[in-house]
């Protein structure tokens, strides 16, 4: 298990500079560093040079590429052009857009599941049919139209939610954007579980288990569901890094300063260090979580063990 | 996010075939192909002929959208400004879904911006197909060290998250064409084709017909293109079709965020992105494009699902 764990953190390591080296370039020789930097106008030829100068931008991208990532390791991530460290950036960012992943998350987890399960069982059943029908209807509808629908129903018009959330953002105000955030994905956990569900439903195993008389209850969530969850568990580990990222539509909708806001802010005002730092944080944690799912494996099927 | 990545999650088969007309059909056939297979399926699947038929009309019109409205999608007449709310009993009529903020009119602007975005999908999934079943064939059949390689490059690509990359690279050019929408779109997307087609190349190369090939001394392209594409080919057409709807969603959320295709570009992306600006007072700005974006994610969605279970042999 320890001996695995190291060959996996070993091989994150060239695919960690890899990404940060892609979105380095990207944002570097793609975009111009400084011309966010005298906000809408252009900066004179005199100030951009002082400027490169003073940034080190006039030195080969490699050199400056190792400079930022010898930087990164003492934790500075560097400075956004408003002054602030993006360390302190991340430091308000960052909470918030977690406690909206943990309530996407959990919205996955507890309604898709059950209802794959629920699907699963009864397949072929009106039941089955119509939540097979939603979920289509779900993963074709983009999520800004989804979330803006939301707001405009529940926050607008009926006054059932605030339309926007305040700048703490506490758990309560994040439950309708985080089931919006979480649409696309809760259709794919309820169509994954349904179909491994279906699947182990038939298998010998779980005859065994009705067959000695154990109740129903027991054999769905000891024998069956614990079988079933691998694919899920894959689907949904993936997906956190992927929540974290991809909320940039949510957090723009419902004003949530979070992550993909920052983020936002950053590609579109060209704030250099903002964006590589979160892109590069962001990177660290989708393949940590990945990690996470290949160990959980073993949690869930005794079979599998890491040598 | 209608993140295109994940629009290949793992198999699963959510159109259920009629497996009655299958067993029912018992009397010994003249021993059909795959795709023949697979074809005598899907023509009796009611999924697959919505979807189908769908997909024909949005192609109908794109290409000659003239035959659907005679109104211009770039004329506008003020008089219809913000007042021109839809009149849905005229069907086919200039005004009937409405006007926008310039007044023009949304229902010729619908029929004119299909072109667009049909053609970000049709590019954009032709390009990531073609690139990722290279480099997936390449790393598959090789191993080893190119695989290494090439499985590590793949990885680093998919791990700068879709959206967030295509909008670095839109936020680069100034001038936002189809062309450059397409690229910052491919630009991250053929990781998932790359490792739908290893997968796929890794278990036919152990087949007997490939080894049979080398035994007879077949070049190395040969076997790859001749022998080893069209077994590998199946489940990369199905993440394709389906990533064709999720391009076309893509395009549309770059447009909502600000970075997508701009006017004078006539475009579903486009009319949402002005629609948003209104949705307070005038829904049916956002409303209509965002159905027809709808539509067509479906269509597509259906139409690979379709085509997955009629080539998964352990469904039938």
């Amino acid at each position: 298990m320890g001996r695995y764990v190291i060959r996996r953190l070993l091989q994150m390591i060239p695919v960690f500079f890899g990404a940060t080296l892609l979105i380095f370039l990207m944002v570097n020789v793609m975009g111009d560093p400084i011309a966010g930097l005298c906000g809408d106008r252009q900066c004179d030829p005199a100030t951009a040079a002082q400027l490169k100068k003073e940034f080190g931008l006039d030195k080969p991208v490699w050199q400056q590429y190792l400079t930022y990532m010898g930087n990164l390791f003492t934790g500075d991530f560097g400075t956004a052009f408003n002054g602030q460290p993006v360390t302190e950036l991340m430091a308000d960012a960052f909470p918030v857009t977690i406690r909206l992943t943990i309530v996407a998350i959990l919205f996955e987890i507890v309604i898709g599941i059950t209802l794959g399960v629920i699907t699963g069982l009864k397949r072929g059943h009106p039941v089955d049919t119509t939540v097979l029908l939603l979920t289509l209807v779900v993963l074709s509808v983009p999520i800004f139209v989804i979330g803006l629908l939301v707001q405009l129903l529940l926050g607008v018009k009926w006054g059932w939610i605030e339309p926007a959330v305040s700048p703490e953002a506490p758990f309560d105000e994040l439950i309708v954007p985080g089931l919006v955030l979480a649409s696309v994905s809760l259709a794919y956990v309820t169509r994954l579980t349904r179909t491994s569900i279906a699947e182990n439903k038939r298998a010998d195993y779980v005859r065994t288990a009705v067959a000695k008389g154990l109740p129903r209850r027991r054999v769905i969530t000891r024998h069956l569901l614990r079988n079933s969850l691998i694919p899920v568990v894959t689907f949904i580990g993936a997906d956190v890094g992927a929540l974290m990222g991809g909320a940039i539509v949510t957090e723009r909708i419902f004003n949530i300063h979070g992550v993909g806001y920052q983020l936002y802010q950053g590609i579109v005002r060209q704030n250099t260090q903002t964006v590589v730092g979160f892109v590069t944080v962001l990177v660290l944690v989708f393949l940590l979580a990945n990690l996470l799912v290949d160990l959980l494996y073993a949690v869930l099927d005794p079979r599998i063990r890491y040598a | 996010m209608p993140d295109v990545t994940k629009t290949a999650a793992p198999a699963d088969e959510a159109v259920d075939t009629p497996s009655v007309v299958a067993a029912a059909a018992p009397q010994q056939e003249k021993a059909r192909s795959l795709w023949g297979d697979a074809w005598h399926d899907l023509r009796r699947n009611p999924y697959f002929i919505v979807s189908s038929v769908l997909i024909f009309f949005l192609l109908l019109i794109a290409a000659l959208p003239g035959l659907f409205t005679s109104a211009s999608p770039t004329a506008g007449d003020l008089v219809h400004h913000y007042v021109g709310k839809p009149e849905l009993g005229k069907i086919g009529s200039e005004g009937w879904l409405g006007y926008d903020i310039q007044g023009r009119s949304v229902y010729a602007r619908l029929i004119h911006g299909t072109r667009a975005s049909i053609i970000v999908g049709v590019a954009v999934t032709a390009i990531v197909t073609v690139v990722g079943s290279i480099m997936g064939m390449i790393s598959g059949y090789f191993g080893g060290v190119i695989d290494a390689v090439l499985s590590r490059i793949t990885d680093i690509f998919f791990g700068i998250p879709f959206l967030l990359g295509a909008m670095v690279v839109l936020q680069s050019f100034t001038d936002r064409t189809i062309l450059v929408v397409v690229f910052a779109l491919a630009f991250l997307g053929w990781t998932q084709i790359t490792r739908v087609m290893r997968g796929a190349v890794i278990t036919v190369k152990q087949a007997d017909y490939v080894q049979a090939a080398k035994a007879l001394g077949a070049g190395t392209t040969r076997i790859l293109f001749r022998h080893i594409l069209p077994n590998a080919m199946a489940p990369v057409i199905v993440v394709a079709t389906i990533a064709l709807g999720g391009y076309i969603s893509a395009e549309a959320t770059l447009s909502y965020l600000g970075l997508g295709l701009a006017s004078p570009t006539v475009s579903w992306g486009v009319d949402i992105s002005a629609g948003v600006q209104a949705i307070r007072t005038s829904q049916h700005i956002l409303l209509y494009p965002s159905i027809m974006v709808s539509i067509t994610v479906l269509a597509f969605i259906m139409l690979g699902e379709a085509v997955r279970n009629a080539l998964d042999p352990k469904l039938r």
